[in-house]
């Protein structure tokens, strides 16, 4: 293996996991969240919400990561407050390279939840409620179980388009080996060094490899699932 | 006691009505549909709120405009089983029937799991998952759902409508059990009259957002003036009667009745049980002089209460047996030739066998 990689490569596909991960962690309670406000309610300004939730999809990255230097920045409004209270820098940290991989991935994961929670009927919820069962009860006990294929099957995708998540990464956090060099980034770098071909190629297989396996995780643990909840 | 008193408007359809029923029993809303009998419930279950009015069951009070009362559904104990059973896919038939169990008051719980589970005959399916039950079963465990969740009521919205009739004839008899043995008030929607003959004790029929009728069974089922009741193809009489003798020579039964006897085929009931048997008012012959010489073995004497216009030129005529009051659907031309008025006497014939248990 060693051989085959150089620490930097492996540090590189690592880091790019740990990223994925946590981006996903993260968002997924506030994808919950958006994905529930977006199938179940109705309030004024819901058409804006839903535009703000969908639009890192059709957004440049470059853009996404802009914005997010701004805001994030050490003298950006928010990056400043982080800093003073609980001394957490995002510029240039693996830490930043979540946030910008969880803002770009979020609409992936509230486009799955919502549409399994549109899915489920809520002649159901109706029922729990006739049985006794108050909001938050009904939440835990019928709505999340029945729309937890298309919270997995959102996670998974997400997790492995932020594997390959670039130009919102690069823009906010930059491209630091050991740092914040994601997998694709290391992959930018190699082609832009003479020789780096060989590199290039093998970090493009092992993206393609990761990104394939994640879609076909996803199906597989939704159509499991669903048998599994009985629909 | 049931109250109910509400008014709500749904688009071109208001719905206005004001229904008491006595508890417990079952009072039936009969009526076609989109005529609102659903809307009904929805609104004492709690999920549809109605624009002004008050609904009250036993002292407790659900609704109340006036008073700006509105219990959440949560809150109101009511029993529903809903016409698509509504069960939870996710869920064992046994975490299904204890969902509502154990959201109920500890002190409250007079229902038990295994009394339902003996009552509806579901033993054998507790550890299967919904998809795997039939029609039937689904609705027999949505209704034990339901029961363990210890309503103050139990709603019911047609559970029987969307099964075939082999399902249906299937249902019914754990239907009447839970009638005979639980002394909880029932309120259920239906547009069949066999199901209301079989379980209702009191009747409600609704049209177009409003009752039409309300009362006793016997006494609403039997009025001449209700040709959306009476008038209807499977129109029928219930009596309440009690197994008199059995007549083992000549294979048949006595039931007696306020009003009269009828004789029927051999029963395996002893003498003293109270029996409910169903009439259709299609099945009654009137006579004004007494038959001879034929198969027929009930001939009741009575009198015609009231007349009534059928649908397609069918008269409805009101009867009186002593103090049961009876529907029968005869022909104008048949009405015309006994020359048929209100308070004359006349002579009720039944065949035997189309008295229905």
């Amino acid at each position: 293996m060693t051989d085959f990689l150089t620490p930097d490569e492996l540090a590189a596909i690592g880091l790019s996991l740990k990223v994925a991960l946590r981006a996903v962690v993260f968002s997924l309670p506030l994808a919950i969240l958006a994905a529930w406000l977006l199938a179940r309610t109705r309030f004024p300004g819901k058409a804006l919400f839903d535009a703000l939730v969908h639009v890192p999809l059709v957004m440049p990255p470059v853009v996404v990561g802009y914005v997010l230097l701004v805001l994030f920045g050490a003298r950006g409004p928010l990056g400043g407050l982080l800093q003073d209270w609980f001394g957490i820098r995002l510029v240039f940290t693996a830490a930043g390279a979540s946030l910008a991989t969880a803002v770009m991935s979020f609409p992936l994961i509230v486009r799955a939840i919502r549409l399994s929670l549109e899915a489920a009927d809520p002649g159901l919820e109706d029922a729990a409620r006739t049985l006794g069962a108050g909001p938050l009860d009904r939440l835990f006990t019928i709505t999340l179980p029945l729309a937890f294929p298309g919270i997995l099957s959102g996670a998974v995708v997400a997790f492995a388009a932020g594997l390959g998540e670039f130009g919102a990464v690069i823009t906010f956090v930059s491209n630091i080996p050991g740092e914040t060099q994601t997998l694709p980034l290391a992959i930018y770098t190699a082609t832009q060094i003479p020789g780096g071909e060989a590199t290039a190629a093998k970090l493009a297989a092992i993206s393609f490899t990761l990104a394939l396996a994640g879609l076909f995780l996803s199906e597989l643990l939704a159509r499991r699932l669903r048998g599994w909840i009985g629909r | 006691m049931l109250q109910i008193a509400i008014r709500r408007r749904l688009g071109r359809f208001s719905l206005d009505v004001a229904i008491e029923a006595p508890a417990p029993g079952v009072t039936a809303l009969f009526g076609r549909s989109g005529s609102g009998k659903t809307s009904i419930i929805q609104a004492v279950a709690g999920l549809l709120r109605p624009e002004s009015g008050r609904i009250a069951v036993g002292g407790t009070v659900l609704f109340d405009s006036a008073l700006a009362i509105d219990l959440a559904p949560e809150k109101r104990r009511i029993g529903y089983v809903f016409q698509d059973a509504r069960l939870f896919p996710h869920l064992s038939v046994a975490r299904n029937l204890a969902y509502g169990l154990n959201r109920a008051p500890k002190a409250e719980r007079a229902i038990g799991f295994d009394q339902v589970v003996d009552l509806l005959g579901i033993a054998a399916l507790l550890d299967r998952r919904p998809r795997a039950l039939s029609g039937g079963e689904r609705q027999r465990v949505a209704l034990g759902r339901a029961l363990l969740a210890q309503p103050r009521l139990l709603l019911m919205d047609e559970p029987l409508a969307a099964l075939d009739a082999d399902r249906k004839a299937e249902v019914l008899p754990y239907l009447e059990a839970l009638h005979e043995r639980l002394a909880l008030p029932i309120l259920y929607v239906t547009h069949a009259m066999e199901e209301v003959g079989r379980l209702a004790d009191t009747l409600v029929v609704v049209e177009a957002g409003r009752v039409l009728a309300s009362g006793p069974l016997a006494e609403v089922l039997s009025r001449a003036d209700l040709p959306s009741l009476a008038g209807h193809d499977e129109a029928l009489n219930v009596l309440r009667t009690v197994v008199g003798a059995h007549l083992p020579e000549r294979g048949l039964t006595r039931l007696d009745f306020d009003g009269g006897t009828l004789l029927l085929p051999r029963l395996d009931r002893p003498p003293g049980t109270a029996l409910r048997v169903r009439i259709a008012a299609r099945d009654i012959i009137l006579a004004t002089r007494r038959p001879e010489a034929i198969s027929l073995r009930n001939i009741l004497e009575g009198r015609v209460r009231d007349l009534g216009q059928g649908r397609g030129g069918a008269v409805l005529v009101g009867l009186m047996l002593g103090q049961t009051p009876l529907i029968a659907r005869i022909t104008q031309d048949a009405a015309q030739d006994l020359g048929l008025v209100p308070g004359m006497p006349v002579l009720v014939l039944v065949k035997s066998v189309a008295v229905d248990r």
